[in-house]
């Protein structure tokens, strides 16, 4: 291709704006100009996962999980095939949920369903897509299959959120096109110790944002966006607003009412539960209790009423992240 | 000033608030216990869960301070799932009917997912009787299937394959709307609401 071929290109490039102005400049003095049924816009996208905001998600396996879920309520539950503590056990390879299953639960309850697929595994992600989930996470929780290339999100109607341990990885998410982020934690430990850091690390970037943003220092965005491989445009918005563009929830380990409140403190706009609930020997008082605990985390008298709707005796045991090997981290996959 | 409040159990609560933040001579507040309930001129039921929006009000017993306010002519909003638990009849279009607990405050049937799951969602502009046009964002959203008086419904959609379809009604001074005017920013719908308020 020569260059003059490129100049060509351009000029058919301006001449089609040129047409398509046109033809919506004729169309408005014919007194067409109703907007016609759009679906899968990004202001749907982003507007679905706003309903989410102050809410409990969680982890099921069974349409009998999911009902006391939705009784509890959840705002919506996220289908796998075995619970992230269960997937720790279990060892092998973790893949997304059998559809048949994630199907039922779809027709047996009434709130959002989600569903986990594979990092970089566009096609778990087509047929979940296809079957009508409404959120697909792109989860380290199952086993990566492209950890250097997460799938492009902006080819899907349906909304994605992803895992993020820092505000670099979280705008690298969005820029591939998830319309929500949550912290990665440390999944299926029942220890909320890795979802507070990375929360508290994606806060202080911010913050530092922020600052740079508040004193004019636009050269300091431009060298974070660089130093940490993000797109300026992105880094920039963050420091505008002064928190993360998309919605942003906390997972990993949230186990007990107050866990779930603690996160809020910290900022996040709602909880994943995992393993937290169906791994307790109390799920429904358990679930009923996270749910009251995040509506109300500024409220400490109703928090304690949560808390003690709950038993330590019957949490869920947890793991020591202390004793985990390097290669059982979950939340290393796909940075 | 008018005094707004916006439920802040769950849902998009702060997007209402934002709104009702740029417009003149209001207060936006978000209100969580029966005693934020007693000092508000008007009050915005948000999107959200309904099943997750109802049950915290079961669970913080405000559903007897909401049905007062309505009673004593305070203008009530409901958006999406705010519209959900004003209706007096509730089912959803694959599970079927719901035992889920609603306000009962308006004489309208409506129908959850009416227009099918996330994929579906879409964004059109609709005619409202006395709002006029507006840009509405449709959400997993429900159909105002049926509303008898006082209740009629003031608005609707042509969708492919269902016709028209009820987005909208009013009862006195309480609204329900099957869409978001807060994800669209439609200030319009505010503007009306506001003027409901009696001075």
């Amino acid at each position: 291709m020569k260059l003059v071929d490129s100049y060509v290109f351009l000029e058919k490039l301006r001449d089609l704006i040129y047409n398509l102005v046109e033809l919506r400049d004729k169309a408005r003095e014919s007194g067409a100009e109703l907007v016609p049924i759009r679906t899968g816009a990004p202001l749907v996208k982003y507007g679905f996962i706003s309903m989410f905001k102050g809410g409990v998600i969680m982890d099921v396996t069974s349409e009998k999980q999911a009902e006391i879920a939705e009784d509890a309520g959840a705002v919506g539950v996220m289908v796998l095939d075995k619970l992230p503590y269960d997937v720790r056990m279990a060892g092998g390879v973790a893949r997304t949920a059998d559809l048949k299953v994630i199907s039922n639960i779809m027709s047996v309850i009434t709130i959002p369903v989600s569903a986990k697929c594979r990092i970089g595994h566009a096609e778990e992600a087509r047929l979940l897509e296809e079957i009508g989930v409404d959120l697909i996470d792109e989860s380290e929780v199952l086993t990566p299959v492209d950890e250097k290339s997460h799938i492009d999100k902006w080819a899907f109607r349906t909304p994605f959120v992803n895992g993020a341990k820092s505000l670099p990885e979280a705008l690298r998410r969005i820029y591939e096109g998830a319309s929500m982020i949550r912290t990665k934690g440390e999944p299926g430990t029942g220890n909320v110790a890795e979802a507070v850091r990375h929360m508290k690390l994606v806060n202080r970037d911010i913050a530092a944002l922020r600052g740079y943003y508040l004193s004019g220092d636009l050269e300091a965005i431009w060298l974070y966006s660089k130093e940490n491989k993000v797109p300026y445009e992105l880094a920039l918005l963050t420091a505008r607003l002064g928190r993360l563009p998309v919605v942003n929830f906390a997972a990993g380990g949230i186990a007990t009412p107050a866990d779930a409140a603690l996160m809020m403190w910290l900022g996040a706009d709602g909880v994943f539960v995992g393993s937290g609930i169906f791994k307790s020997s109390d799920p429904d008082s358990r679930a009923r209790a996270i749910v009251l605990a995040t509506a109300f985390y500024d409220d400490p008298e109703t928090v304690v009423e949560a808390q003690k709707m709950v038993s330590e005796k019957s949490a869920m045991m947890g793991i020591d992240i202390r004793a985990l090997k390097p290669e059982q981290l979950m939340q290393v996959r796909g940075e | 000033m008018v005094r707004v409040g916006v439920l802040a159990l769950q849902g998009d609560f702060l997007e209402h608030v934002q709104i009702l933040r740029e417009l003149d001579g209001v207060e936006a507040v978000a209100v969580k216990r029966v005693d934020d309930l007693s000092s508000v001129d008007a009050l915005i039921i948000p999107g959200g869960e309904s099943t997750t929006i109802g049950s915290l009000i079961v669970a913080r017993g405000l559903a007897d301070k909401i049905a007062s306010l309505a009673e004593s002519g305070t203008p009530i909003m409901g958006t999406c799932a705010g519209a959900v638990l004003l209706a007096k009849s509730v089912s959803d279009k694959t599970v079927g009917p719901k035992d889920q607990f609603t306000l009962k405050l308006m004489n309208i049937e409506v129908v959850r997912n009416a227009f099918g799951r996330q994929r579906e969602s879409f964004i059109a502009d609709v005619d409202i009787d006395e709002i006029g046009r507006v840009r509405a964002a449709f959400i997993r959203a429900p159909e105002i299937k049926n509303a008898w008086p006082p209740a009629r419904i003031t608005g609707f959609i042509d969708y492919p394959g269902m016709g028209r379809v009820g987005v909208s009604a009013q009862q006195d001074s309480l609204l329900a709307l099957a869409f978001h005017p807060e994800i669209t920013g439609e200030k319009k719908v505010y503007e009306y609401f506001l003027r409901l308020v009696k001075a």
